[in-house]
């Protein structure tokens, strides 16, 4: 009792009413402001469908997909505390992260396994999307959004794979780049020279890479992720 | 055995692969899952949702997202502590590991190289893929199934989908990951992958063997006769198919007439091109055709199918 007592004053301190306006989410109107005044809820609407919330139904495969990009940023920003994106540097910098940096070997373990993840989380999402026929009007362009999330979050994935600067990340790229190549005409041969900055994969191209993967690929997915989830909520979704 | 359980365990526990493996297993599970779903709301119905219905997100909707946030937290570090990343040797561009493969996602277009020449497997058939996929809800004409699992419904639909996405994605993504060895030879996921293995590659030039007609004359250019009868096997299949079906059934079908000759024409090429290629796939694996339509424009551009 003394302790409820002590919380409640707490609860109704000038400080705590400045940081939320709204009072504890006990009653339905409590709780609809905690989703209504929060920067980070307002994403949701106030009331959803119980049916968009049975779990056998969406299998959570979306926030999944957007959790596993929280993850990876977060782990990303650290992994960029200790890795420099040149050829005389990178390797050595990932042999450090796996024996120097204290936990370094944890932090490269769990960006890299969130990011397989999320890309077989991504193509799952899709799977259930489809099956649930969740594309039809008047999400037709939504879908189209997920779509290109999807491909981003490939691209996302690929150019991190060229970052460590070893035997699986050097022949993963230079297979997937001379595929790129054999687009006819010769734009193949200047689309590989924009994407590695020369003929082969090189000091450019990891530069390249480096840039398109910290820094391009995730503002442009986290701008689409924006679009994606506030359509599904103005369509009625969670 | 024994030699032969232990590669199959070096090949599924390869750090790499464990996602695949995992996804192999989620997938499976999920589309039955799904099945089952879709097998009660088409025999039960599905009950419309009213305003009554709805739920507050705080606690309903957060409470979940709170929970699942904690279950992947404690699967990824499980499985980060468990299973190290991969790190090989520094990248050294004069040593070609054999075989050389892409990341996993992008082995279903690595095994495609196989069946086609580069430009088709690795440029052309990915813009279709992409581009099929940001059509699907444009030229899917079923207004039903809308938001819950249904098979009954809408048939085609989530067969071609799930046929798509498990056959010719999933199953050429574990081809490409766990039978494709040195020289990107065939290898059951219990044989040694053994470097020095040499196969020799008859590949069939098709014309030349049913009617003797050789794919190009002597002096390298195309042979016309070849370049007619390939040329309409494939116009036929993706353009004469589609529009003999909308004249013969255009006014015989209810869904034809309802998606229009541009919708159905759209839809109809899409799944045929997916269809073409386990058929391709076929042919090059029983029979070792090589193409069947081999034809270029210029210096630049070849239809090699």
């Amino acid at each position: 009792m003394e302790k409820n007592k002590t919380l409640g004053r707490l609860f109704t301190s000038r400080v705590w009413r400045s940081v939320f306006r709204h009072g504890l989410p006990i009653s339905n109107r409590a709780r609809a402001e905690s989703v209504f005044y929060n920067f980070f809820l307002h994403v949701h609407p106030v009331k959803v469908r119980k049916r968009s919330l049975k779990i056998t139904y969406t299998w959570a495969l979306g926030g999944l997909t957007a959790g596993l990009f929280i993850i990876l940023t977060l782990t990303g920003a650290l992994l960029m505390l200790y890795y420099r994106p040149s050829v005389s540097e990178a390797y050595a910098d990932m042999k450090d992260l796996q024996f120097v940096v204290s936990s370094g070997l944890f932090l490269r373990n769990m960006h890299r396994w969130s990011a397989h993840a999320m890309v077989a989380v991504a193509f799952l999402h899709m799977l259930r999307v489809f099956y649930t026929g969740s594309y039809k009007p008047p999400k037709e362009f939504n879908w189209v959004v997920g779509v290109i999330l999807l491909v981003l979050t490939i691209l996302l994935s690929y150019t991190g794979y060229l970052l460590p600067w070893d035997q699986l990340a050097f022949w993963g790229i230079s297979v997937g780049t001379n595929m790129a190549r054999a687009v006819p005409f010769g734009i193949g041969d200047k689309m590989s020279y924009l994407l590695l900055g020369g003929n082969i994969v090189g000091e450019n191209a990891l530069v390249r890479f480096y840039v398109l993967h910290c820094f391009i690929l995730p503002i442009a997915t986290m701008v689409l992720m924006g679009v994606h989830f506030w359509r599904v909520r103005k369509d009625g979704g969670v | 055995m024994s030699d032969a359980l232990h590669n199959f365990w070096l090949i599924l526990s390869k750090p790499d692969n464990v996602p695949i493996v995992l996804m192999m297993i989620l997938v499976i599970f999920y589309c039955w899952l799904a099945f089952k779903q879709a097998r009660r709301n088409d025999r039960l119905g599905v009950f419309e949702a009213t305003q009554a219905d709805k739920v507050q997100v705080w606690p309903y909707l957060v409470k979940i997202e709170f929970l699942v946030t904690i279950i992947v937290l404690i699967v990824l570090t499980v499985w980060a502590i468990t299973i190290n990343a991969p790190l090989e040797e520094a990248a050294n561009p004069t040593l070609t590991p054999n075989p050389s493969k892409a990341p996993w996602y992008f082995l279903g277009l690595q095994e495609m190289l196989v069946y086609f020449d580069p430009w088709i497997a690795g440029v052309m058939l990915p813009t279709f893929i992409i581009v099929g996929l940001i059509l699907v809800p444009y030229i899917d004409p079923n207004p039903k199934g809308n938001g819950y699992y249904t098979f009954k419904e809408r048939p085609f639909a989530i067969s071609t989908f799930a046929i798509g996405f498990l056959i010719l994605w999933v199953l050429l993504i574990i081809l490409g990951t766990f039978m494709r060895g040195p020289g990107w030879y065939y290898f059951w996921p219990w044989e040694y992958w053994d470097t020095h293995r040499v196969v020799a590659l008859t590949n069939i030039d098709l014309w030349e063997k049913i009617f003797g007609i050789p794919s190009k004359n002597v002096d390298g250019s195309f042979n016309l006769i070849q370049v007619a009868l390939g040329g309409a096997l494939i116009i036929g299949w993706l353009a004469l198919l589609p529009m003999w079906i909308w004249k013969k059934y255009k006014e015989k079908s209810s869904v034809l007439k309802q998606m229009g000759a541009l919708k159905f024409g759209m839809t109809a090429v899409l799944f045929l091109m997916m269809a073409g290629l386990p058929i391709k796939m076929f042919l090059r694996l029983a029979f070792n055709i090589k193409y069947i339509w081999v034809f270029g424009v210029g210096h630049d551009l070849f239809f090699n199918i």
